[in-house]
């Protein structure tokens, strides 16, 4: 079966293309938060009752789940960001790039495993009781 | 006799003034900033989520104490600049790769810039004007 590539795309696949989408998307969901996340820290200017309370929100489990999700995003954004500087600047970059996918692949899960559970730890326990 | 003329090459498409050095510089930013970001960010994400009960901790007395060290200040404040800015680059790399219409490209970037200009300038104010007895 052969790979029919599409005329006129620019878009060839592989973990070049992949790494480089999803650096896309990261990044602008990361600014989009960044917008809000200023403005929700802006409100210590209003008063200490209208921080709190927005921050309260913060501490729900849907927004839970939703910064384990913003930390995943950042921690990609970060190890891809300092492949494709890798990339850029080291001689042997470009060479090993493939190679760089796989090695930020596994440092993010490794750091993400434990990173989930800790974030997710008070939510978990609020919900089905405490284990300890 | 008529003359052969033969126009030059990109005749109509007369470069400028001086061409500008600009895309380079971002570009150069772009990893700079990358990389202390990486440092200022991922710890922010680590005290703030993770230490000492993550974000359930968090709280306007809790913000009180952080911005009463000066320490924390210039952190949050390096940070704001450089996230805001490294972001809006990135954003602005985007628009250009994917709006294809002049008008369009140029109102989405005003957008962009004012929303900006706005966010930091209302986070360097905040940071700076904290008053923590407040209310």
């Amino acid at each position: 079966m052969s790979v029919i590539t599409p005329i006129g795309t620019l878009y060839r696949g592989g973990e070049g293309m992949w790494t480089w989408v999803l650096h896309r998307i990261t990044g602008v969901s990361v600014f989009f938060f960044l917008l809000v996340h200023v403005l929700d820290t802006a409100l210590v200017r209003v008063s200490p009752e209208a921080y709190d309370l927005i921050i309260a929100t913060y501490k729900t489990p849907i927004v839970n789940l939703l910064e384990v999700g913003l930390v995943g995003a950042v921690l990609y954004h970060a190890l891809n960001g300092l492949r494709v500087i890798l990339i850029d600047f080291w001689r042997r970059g470009p060479r090993y790039q493939r190679q760089m996918t796989w090695v930020i692949a596994a440092i993010w899960f490794a750091l993400m495993l434990p990173g989930t559970y800790f974030m997710m730890k008070h939510t978990i326990e609020a919900m089905f009781g405490s284990t300890s | 006799m008529t003359t052969l003329d033969i126009s030059a090459p990109r005749s109509g498409a007369k470069r400028s003034g001086q061409r500008s050095n600009f895309e380079l510089y971002s570009w150069l930013f772009m990893r700079i900033s990358g990389i202390i970001l990486v440092v200022l960010v991922l710890s922010h994400l680590v005290i703030m989520n993770l230490l000492d009960g993550g974000v359930q901790r968090i709280n306007f007395a809790f913000v009180a104490g952080r911005w009463s060290s000066p320490f924390w200040q210039i952190w949050d404040l390096t940070m704001l600049w450089l996230a805001m800015l490294h972001g809006t680059n990135g954003m602005r790399t985007i628009i250009n790769d994917y709006a294809e219409r002049n008008q369009t490209r140029f109102w989405l970037k005003m957008a962009l810039y004012t929303s900006s200009g706005f966010i930091i300038l209302l986070g360097t104010l905040v940071i700076f004007t904290f008053d923590p007895n407040i209310g």
